[in-house]
């Protein structure tokens, strides 16, 4: 057999296409079970969104409907030790979401009362009682939700952590290779790849490739619309310690945590310029400075720290930002993950829900049906 | 926001040469450095004007700024350039705060950094570069130590070994990666610029007279300090500056200044996602361009060593080409001129660039030399990241240099790796079954462009004031 029609050596039961948080976790908890699993991956492990985001692990950010996800998931960070590896730097550290404003107080006691209702452990602390918790913040504040179950990871670790715990569980790992089409072939799905060996089949298929969901899944031609958020991220140099908590203001558009070693990261999903064509392009000036000047107000001791690097991460949103996770329609043992609002923090609890239900068994929450995203075919279609 | 014409990044001969010629060809031209005066590295302008040491770097350098002086072009001066715009718009912070210019065209005359391979000992203070130790001695006229020990490779060795000699300290021994035979073989290059041979042969009586020792084939194995000195050693070595059997020489100085090379300063251009390449002789990654540095976008031109290592002479001559063939792309007036002008630009730069070429040979990264990193060394020194962990990172599955950065943090401190960038990327490739730099990659180029204080960038503000985004959904 020449070059150009090798399938990958060995048997495989499944087939997970994308290696972030998502399809990493599904593998694991696949080839835990017992089944054979190649993970392909069109870069390198988790380094896309999953290697990229803040890592912050909160509910403050959370939509309220995965409250119950997100704590599940906070459970499995916060015991990785017993799961993955001990390898992600994560740190269970309070959240502070601030109102500066009468506006934003009344936004900030909304949101909380709403994620409170699914379960979150959010409690209103006066401002006294917010500088106790940071005696670095703006003293001007108003009010702070408060939430214990809050933290962070180091994400760029991300991968090295799973890439240690997949080769362990003997899934197969397929690196800067890109799938091109998928057929049916006597009842098994034909993955065609571009980079390596030329092809693989497995009578199983998870589609888990975060905002080139819409692509990948174009393939098996199932159309959902996937939207790319080009969320902007600052770190600084090390500083001395200046906060010891997770901090947010109520509207969500700021997250700020520093890192053991002195690091403070700003995000809060300001946007730059980019797709899922052409990657991360550049940031927008007046999103950073924007970005810059709410962090600062809250922490005033970060004015004289300075920035060493400035990225964007691509996270992906359905049209009702809620996740794709679950079989395609029409499309038995193809199953889809992705799109999960704060995906970073749920990601791991999604991963083996859908891994649950791919063994058969009752998942022990609700998955989110991607039938109810499915459009027509575009009718543009040239070719 | 002003619009220029033209933006030129770094004023060293390269850069000041291109916004002069482009600003006699007509185009409305800006020139940004961090520096608080024109020269660049090897034509900084001294501390002290004046006493005169009368060495030709001061005179071409005295000639480059009369010339910048005369012309059309707005300099900003001690402006640090943070970022760069694929519309080419430019972000600088300067001593009144941020600037923002945009323009028509670029040009990336960013210069280079020096290259040092890591060996044990070499972040122990009192190891100086070679091209800090140049900087010492030409602008601050001060000598690295009363008794100096010069390692590496290149014209670099010579120049900064007669420069200290002339300045009254002394030189311990100057060891040379490269053979007597490496260069002979770069003469007839050398000849090809006769003022610089000469200078050259000036420096070797210099260094003749001095009865300083020139140790060929030798590298540096360990640095230690001996009370407020740094003792040395120093080994014989092969071709690629692996330590081999042979006597071992030991040196006890206050001063150990050290270069490997340079490697062109490409983070503007790859932030810029211009298209590069590898090039070992070049000294590193560089932008893909014509002879007149015509990059892959449109418009964006690279100009002197950072368009590949080729010395400050041919810098020059390649500035005044680039802003040439800008001026011609831009549409300037009297086209027939223009084009005869550059025709004679790239005439005299082919000279220069001859000479120069053959110095980056000798100063290229020698294939093998980082074999001889140990374990334990350190190789992100702002991250204290040894070799040993970038082997670790290797092992556990790290393909390719970003990947290699997020799992060990090397590359990630504030010189945001540009000490570390070319070595990791060499010892990682040397690790993979490809063996090849392309494959490896380099650092990805982010904003901002050097480390900015996040006051110079917020400024005065009132919070109601900040374009806060609307809230994502509940």
């Amino acid at each position: 057999m020449n070059a150009s029609t090798r399938a990958v050596p060995g048997a495989c039961d499944v087939a997970v296409v994308g290696g972030g948080v998502m399809g990493c976790t599904t593998a694991l908890f696949l080839a835990r079970a017992g089944m054979r699993v190649k993970l392909i991956e069109r870069d390198a492990l988790c380094r896309a969104a999953s290697g990229v985001n803040a890592g912050t692990l909160t509910l403050h950010m959370t939509r309220a409907r995965l409250v119950p996800y997100a704590i599940r998931a906070w459970n499995m960070w916060m015991a990785t030790d017993q799961w993955l590896g001990p390898s992600a730097l994560v740190r269970a550290v309070p959240g502070l979401s601030l109102a500066f404003t009468e506006a934003e107080r009344e936004l900030l006691r909304a949101r909380a009362s709403a994620r409170r209702e699914y379960g979150a452990p959010i409690e209103l602390l006066s401002r006294d009682a917010a500088l106790g918790v940071e005696p670095g913040l703006n003293p001007s504040l108003l009010e702070a939700a408060f939430c214990a179950t809050d933290g962070f990871a180091s994400a760029y670790l991300t991968g090295r952590a799973y890439h240690a715990a997949l080769r362990e569980a003997g899934v197969q790992m397929l690196e800067r290779t890109a799938v091109t089409r998928v057929d049916r072939v006597n009842g098994r799905y034909r993955v065609q790849l571009a980079g390596g060996p030329s092809y693989l089949d497995a009578p199983r298929l998870v589609m888990a490739g975060g905002v080139w969901l819409e692509p990948l899944l174009a393939l098996l031609d199932v159309h959902i619309e996937v939207k790319t958020l080009v969320n902007q991220l600052i770190v600084t140099e090390r500083m001395p310690p200046i906060m010891r908590s997770v901090l947010g203001i109520a509207s969500g558009l700021l997250s700020m945590k520093q890192f053991a070693n002195g690091c403070v990261l700003i995000g809060g999903g300001w946007q730059g310029i980019g797709d899922r064509k052409r990657g991360a392009v550049e940031t927008l000036p007046q999103n950073l400075i924007g970005n810059l000047q709410l962090a600062q107000h809250v922490i005033p001791a970060l004015a004289t720290g300075r920035i060493t690097r400035i990225w964007l991460g691509l996270e992906s949103e359905t049209a009702d930002a809620l996740p794709l996770l679950g079989e395609l329609p029409g499309l038995s043992g193809a199953w889809v993950i992705g799109c999960v609002h704060s995906g970073y923090t749920s990601g791991p609890y999604m991963g083996k829900l859908l891994a649950q239900a791919m063994l058969g068994e009752a998942p022990e929450l609700p998955l989110f049906d991607p039938a109810r995203l499915r459009r027509p075919p575009p009718s543009h279609v040239t070719h | 926001m002003t619009e220029f014409d033209l933006i030129v990044l770094g004023a060293g001969p390269a850069g000041i040469s291109a916004a002069v010629v482009a600003a006699a060809a007509g185009l409305k031209v800006a020139l940004f450095d961090e520096n608080p005066a024109a020269g660049g590295q090897v034509y900084r302008l001294p501390l002290d004007t004046s006493e005169s040491t009368q060495a030709a770097e001061e005179r071409v350098g005295h000639q480059l700024r009369q010339d910048l002086a005369a012309s059309a072009v707005q300099t900003f001066f001690a402006h640090q350039v943070w970022a760069a715009t694929g519309d080419y718009r430019i972000d600088a912070i300067g001593p009144r705060g941020p600037v923002h210019c945009a323009a028509r065209a670029l040009i990336v005359a960013a210069g280079t950094t020096e290259r040092v391979v890591p060996f044990e000992g070499w972040t122990t203070p009192g190891v100086i570069g070679l091209a800090a130790a140049s900087l010492l001695l030409g602008s601050q006229q001060i000598l690295p130590g009363r008794s100096t020990l010069i390692v590496g490779c290149g014209p670099l060795l010579a120049a900064v070994a007669a420069k200290t000699v002339a300045n009254g300290g002394t030189i311990d021994a100057i060891a040379d990666l490269a053979s007597v035979g490496e260069w002979a073989r770069a003469l007839p290059a050398m000849l090809s610029c006769p003022e610089l041979l000469r200078r050259g042969i000036g420096w070797w009586r210099t260094l003749r007279r001095a009865r300083v020792p020139i140790l060929a084939r030798h590298t540096i194995i360990k640095v230690e300090p001996v009370g407020e000195r740094l003792r040395a050693t120093l080994a014989p070595c092969d071709a690629a500056g692996r330590p081999r059997a042979g006597k071992h020489r030991t040196a006890l100085v206050d001063c150990v200044a050290v270069g490997h090379g340079l490697t062109p300063a490409t983070e503007l251009t790859r932030l810029l996602r211009a298209a590069h390449r590898y090039s070992r002789a070049a000294g590193g990654w560089i932008a893909i361009a014509d002879q007149d540095g015509r990059s892959s976008r449109p418009r964006l031109y690279v100009a002197g060593d950072a368009a590949g290592i080729a010395g400050a002479a041919a810098a020059a001559t390649h500035g005044a080409s680039a802003a040439l063939a800008c001026a011609l792309e831009l549409g300037g007036a009297d086209r027939s001129r223009l084009e005869r002008l550059l025709e004679a630009a790239r005439a005299r730069h082919k000279r220069a660039a001859r000479f120069g070429r053959a110095m980056a040979r000798l100063m290229a990264l020698r294939a093998g030399h980082v074999d001889a990193i140990a374990p334990e060394t350190i190789v992100c020194r702002c991250e204290d990241t040894t070799c040993a962990e970038i082997d670790e990172a290797f092992q556990a599955g790290a393909c390719d240099l970003n990947q290699l950065k997020a799992w060990t943090r090397c590359g990630m401190g504030p010189c945001q790796g540009r000490t570390c960038g070319d070595i990791a990327g060499e010892l990682l490739a040397r690790r993979t079954r490809v063996r090849s730099r392309e494959y490896v990659g380099c650092f990805s180029a982010r904003t901002p462009l050097r480390p900015v204080a996040i006051e110079a960038l917020t400024g005065d503000f009132n919070y109601e004031d900040i374009p806060i985004p609307t809230a994502a959904p509940i």
